[in-house]
């Protein structure tokens, strides 16, 4: 098992979403978050003080996804948040030791 | 014997019959409770109330970092409940009651002798607990904008020391001297709603905070943008709407002076909201919101001492004036001298006060003030110096009596949180609470 977690455009949640359901992936946990990595803050100014602002806004994803099924889903964020420009962001696959359902108590690949 | 003095009372009873119309007569000459005045007047009561809270609450809670939001808002409302009671214990005494040229005296202590029927003079067609109320929440919100000045790094119990105090030695003589019958106001300085008493008072009290406290940590380097605009709107909004009670409030009638007030305030306020707009919008290449909204506050500042005495074409010039000066002074002035007056109450409030004060010395004409009040385009440009000595004497009171009761509270118990606690946030050092 893997834990996929994708710095995504917060704008691009809902086709990133989509592709992952697509694919079979049944849950994910999403997160608001701010970071920066190539791409330009804004600048504020409020009564003539200046305040660069270099932390943006973005939505972390996480979800664990069976072996056999990784590269497709890297794939399929990859194509549906790009767009071409600086600031799409980027993921990170991890490996996952243990996961368990809490209703049932399923563990492994079943509880994915 | 008993038949002449029968004839006397007889004669003299007559004689007193005759008389009765003139005594009637008499009685009518004296202005009577006014139900229409009264109406308003409550309700001019309740418009300025509401300036402070939730007004400025709102305006200058939404402008400071989110970690300071409910210490700012808490500022104001604390402010309306000490001044309140520090105005019936003496308050209200000090300032409207006759005493000398500088000071009112003892009489209404505890609002003594005052009963349903009372009159204050200076407000004839109306009861004097509803005067009295009235210019309570003047001398609420006078303190409270003081507040923005020190936001985000003074102690609460520093603060409440500094605005009780503050509000009898400072605030309560100049009342006295402007509206209360003192000096300025036999000198002849208009200000028909406070420019010089709240604004320019205020103001400076302000800045004397902002040098005697310094900057806050961080300041000129750190992000210190407004947290939530969307408060500061609603503060301004229900600023201005409150600011009819507060300047039509003024004219203690429901009048013809009352309405033209109101829609003096409303062109002022306008044209100075438009102007701060557009002069942000050619010199930074955007209009802000906090921007257009500051600009509303500095022309009902400025309208404020002008609205009883100048017309429609006067205020509209007021406003523009104001506008462009006071976003100078929250913006141009303020970086330049480097002072940390954190939400402008210097550079809108004394700016715009100063600015509105002298101008009412010009634009004021006797067609609407009435009573030989009138200024430069009226024929009479010796009001412009009037209402500058008037704006000079408030100041130095101010500046002095602030600086004082700072220093003294100062060396007593400090005025400042520490640095931890300036950093944590004054909601949880201070007051235990958070917004999360």
């Amino acid at each position: 098992m893997k834990m996929v977690m994708a710095i995504i455009k917060p704008f691009k949640l809902d086709e990133v979403r989509d592709a992952l359901t697509g694919l079979g992936v049944q849950g994910l946990t999403v997160s608001e978050v701010k970071g920066f990595g190539r791409q330009k803050g804004q600048t504020e100014i409020y009564r003539g003080a200046e305040y660069a602002v270099s932390f943006l806004p973005k939505i972390k994803i996480e979800v664990a996804i069976d072996d056999a099924l990784v590269e497709r889903a890297v794939e399929a964020i990859r194509k549906s948040a790009g767009t071409g420009k600086i600031g799409d962001g980027k993921i990170f696959v991890t490996s996952v030791e243990q996961a368990v359902r809490i209703r049932t108590g399923e563990s492994g690949a079943d509880a994915l | 014997m008993k038949r002449t003095i029968r004839k006397m009372l007889f004669a003299a009873g007559a004689a007193g019959t005759l008389l009765l119309p003139a005594l009637a007569l008499a009685a009518d000459d004296k202005p009577k409770i006014d139900s229409g005045d009264t109406a308003w007047m409550l309700t001019s009561t309740a418009l300025v109330l509401m300036m402070t809270i939730p007004g400025l609450a709102l305006f200058y809670g939404g402008m400071v970092r989110k970690k300071n939001v409910l210490a700012t808002v808490m500022q104001s409302f604390a402010v309306t409940c000490l001044v309140t009671v520090l105005w019936l214990f003496i308050g209200y005494s000090l300032a409207f009651t006759p005493g000398s040229a500088v000071i009112g005296g003892t009489s209404r202590a505890l609002m003594s002798g005052m009963g349903l029927n009372s009159v204050n003079d200076l407000a004839k067609t109306i009861p004097e607990s509803v005067y009295m109320s009235f210019q309570l929440t003047f001398a609420i919100i006078t303190p409270a904008l003081i507040a923005g000045a020190f936001a985000e790094r003074m102690k609460f119990s520093a603060m409440l020391w500094f605005m009780g105090l503050w509000s009898l030695l400072v605030y309560a003589p100049i009342a006295h001297w402007v509206w209360g019958g003192g000096f300025l106001g036999d000198w002849g300085v208009l200000d028909f709603a406070g420019g010089t008493v709240v604004h320019i008072n205020a103001g400076v009290a302000g800045l004397v905070c902002a040098l005697v406290l310094g900057k806050r940590k961080g300041y000129g380097a750190e992000n210190m943008a407004p947290h939530n605009l969307v408060l500061s709107v609603i503060g301004a909004s229900l600023l201005w709407v409150g600011w009819f009670g507060f300047n039509a409030g003024s004219a203690t009638a429901a009048s013809g002076n009352a309405g033209m007030a109101m829609a003096v305030t409303q062109f002022a306020t306008a044209s100075a909201a438009l102007s701060w707009m557009f002069a942000e919008w050619m010199i930074r290449g955007k209009p802000s919101v906090l921007g257009i909204i500051s600009g509303a506050v500095a022309g009902l500042v400025a309208i404020t001492p002008a609205s009883g005495f100048v017309n429609p074409p006067g205020a509209l010039v007021i406003g523009i004036v104001a506008g462009l000066l006071c976003f100078w002074g929250a913006t141009g002035l303020k970086h330049a001298m480097g002072y940390d007056d954190s939400l402008d109450a210097f550079g809108v409030h004394a700016v715009g006060g100063f600015a509105g004060a002298i101008l009412t010395g010009v634009f004021a004409v006797e067609a609407i003030g009435g009573d030989g009040h009138k200024g430069l385009v009226d024929g009479n440009p010796g009001q412009v110096l009037t209402q500058l000595e008037g704006c000079l004497v408030t100041m130095a009171w101010c500046a002095v009596g602030s600086f004082v009761i700072l220093k003294v509270i100062d060396a007593l118990i400090g005025l400042r949180v520490t640095t931890e606690e300036e950093v944590e946030g004054l909601d949880i050092s201070l007051h235990g609470e958070t917004v999360h």
